[in-house]
């Protein structure tokens, strides 16, 4: 486990000398006279799932849309796929983008749109993605491996919010993308509900053998899901571990996210 | 006076900033891919869908501006007169005009709602995450379709607007439909129309051009939509008002007005 103090190589970086596929350096960014991020660190590895926990409002969501430019970085290094995001252009920096899913918070579906149509529009305007495939057969194939082929004349609307949450994962995996970004999968989600989610988010991770940054404050969550954690806190990695390191950790920042876990536990 | 000061900097900031806006639209509007389907929604959703509004109000505009007129043409013992004059006025300036503001409030607040929420909702950023231009799809094709569709949105209030006319002309000066749309037409002439359906572009690429950029830029919150619905009207149809003016002084210099 990494914190401020201490300089331990976490787990997953020993055991892969593989090349990373994201690679965060020094990252800053403020708004005005609030500074969000003060130096964020973060390297992602093939196959691994990384969640990174932080209160509300410590800058998580920042974080994810730096690395792929929906907000620009103040100073520091983005490199995605061997790629230094802040220098390319903007038709590179589409190409890219293909390759990096994003489930946002609020789902984000074209309300104007049907569920197939949704899922058209990243398609066609991309039909490189397609490979050998038929749209309407790989739409159809994409519902079915997130439970919904039913709903796939449905406007947003008439779904659920869990619904539109799987719709909008759908969506993401349209382009088959090398890494998905999940900003908060399960907020504002039911228990049971929450718990599909995140079994849906493995099973994908099996299926489409993808790399994830997860974005979350539900612990729940980061314990299913997560091969590392990251805590997010005064604008830098404060501490960096698996889920069972961190949630044996003394440091009382870190104490303080896993507390709800242990009270729960002894009740 | 530091509330004067912050004013006019807002003021020039936003000129600015919508003048950056149009630029870009140029910079794409041109360029390929082209996004023919949505232009073409967006022509229905503009154009066929403010028929009914427009068409109605010009009906009443005639209707109105006849009744209004009538009795001091009467006085002055001109009221032969009246269709050239009502055919002239609807043509050059009023049809335009007021088919324009009605537009800007409809159409202008629609674009400027529609686009903040979908800023507001992530919508804007989930297209630009896919690697889509956001920009082309939602706003190259939106100005495109409010620059093409108000022309013709103008003509109609413009036929109805003589149709309201002539049913008053009817009424009361029992003018037939032939002679009435006779000596409405036989006084018109090239400097009355082309000016008018020139403006009528500017006039909708004007209400396009405020309305996405109100709604594209809006702030997060759902006073943000609402704030960014209501200033599209507002900046929309002061600024019709300049366009109109700037284009009565172009068209004096080739016409003789």
């Amino acid at each position: 486990m990494i914190t401020k103090e201490k300089n331990i190589t976490p787990h997953s970086k020993a055991t892969t000398n593989q090349e990373a596929l994201v690679r965060l350096k020094g990252i800053k960014k403020s708004f005005g006279s609030n500074v969000v991020l003060k130096g964020f660190n973060l390297e992602l590895f093939p196959n691994e799932n990384v969640v990174i926990l932080g209160k509300s409002g410590s800058g998580k969501s920042v974080l994810i849309k730096c690395l792929i430019r929906l907000i620009e970085i103040d100073e520091g290094e983005v490199t995605v796929l061997g790629n230094s995001i802040p220098d390319l252009g903007q038709e590179e920096l589409d190409k890219i983008r293909t390759e990096v899913g994003f489930l946002f918070q609020g789902s984000a579906l074209y309300d104007s749109m049907t569920v197939r149509e949704n899922l058209q529009f990243p398609l066609r305007r991309h039909p490189d993605r397609l490979k050998d495939q038929d749209e309407a057969s790989l739409i159809l194939s994409t519902l079915e491996s997130v439970g919904l082929a039913d709903a796939i004349d449905l406007m947003p609307s008439e779904l659920s919010g869990g619904m539109k949450r799987r719709v909008a994962l759908a969506r993401t995996l349209i382009l088959q993308p090398k890494i998905i970004l999940y900003d908060e999968p399960t907020s504002g989600l039911d228990p049971i509900t929450s718990n599909e989610i995140i079994q849906l988010i493995l099973k994908l991770q099996r299926d489409f053998n993808t790399t994830s940054i997860i974005i979350t404050h539900d612990m729940d969550c980061a314990r299913v899901i997560s091969n590392r954690v990251i805590i997010l806190f005064d604008g830098i990695n404060y501490a960096e571990g698996t889920y069972e390191e961190l949630s044996k950790s003394n440091d009382p920042i870190v104490k303080a996210f896993f507390k709800e876990v242990h009270n729960r536990i002894k009740s | 006076m530091i509330t004067l000061r912050k004013n006019i900097t807002d003021y020039l900031d936003q000129t600015g900033d919508i003048s950056l806006f149009a630029f870009r639209f140029f910079q794409q509007a041109f360029k390929r891919p082209f996004e023919w389907k949505e232009l073409i929604r967006q022509c229905y959703v503009i154009g066929y869908n403010s028929i009914f509004l427009v068409a109605t109000t010009g009906f009443i505009m005639g209707l109105v501006l006849t009744l209004q007129v009538r009795p001091t043409m009467i006085e002055f013992g001109a009221v032969s007169f009246m269709p050239k004059m009502i055919s002239i006025s609807i043509i050059r300036e009023i049809g335009p005009m007021v088919t324009a503001l009605i537009c800007a409030g409809k159409i202008g607040s629609s674009i400027g709602a529609e686009l903040g929420s979908m800023r507001v909702t992530e919508q804007i950023d989930a297209m630009e995450v896919s690697g889509t231009n956001p920009f082309k799809y939602l706003v190259v094709t939106r100005i495109w379709a409010t620059t093409l569709m108000l022309p013709l949105l103008v003509i109609v209030a413009d036929a109805v607007g003589l149709v309201g006319s002539f049913l008053v002309e009817n009424a009361k000066g029992d003018v037939s439909m032939t002679l009435y749309f006779n000596m409405a037409f036989e006084t018109l002439v090239f400097g009355d129309l082309i000016p008018a359906t020139v403006k009528s572009f500017f006039f909708g690429f004007v209400i396009g051009l405020v309305g996405c950029y109100k709604g594209y830029y809006s702030k997060k919150g759902t006073e943000g939509v609402g704030t960014a619905a209501n200033s599209a009207v507002v900046l929309a149809s002061l600024l019709l008002f300049v366009i109109d003016f700037l284009a009565v002084l172009v068209a004096d210099i080739f016409y003789k007005i």
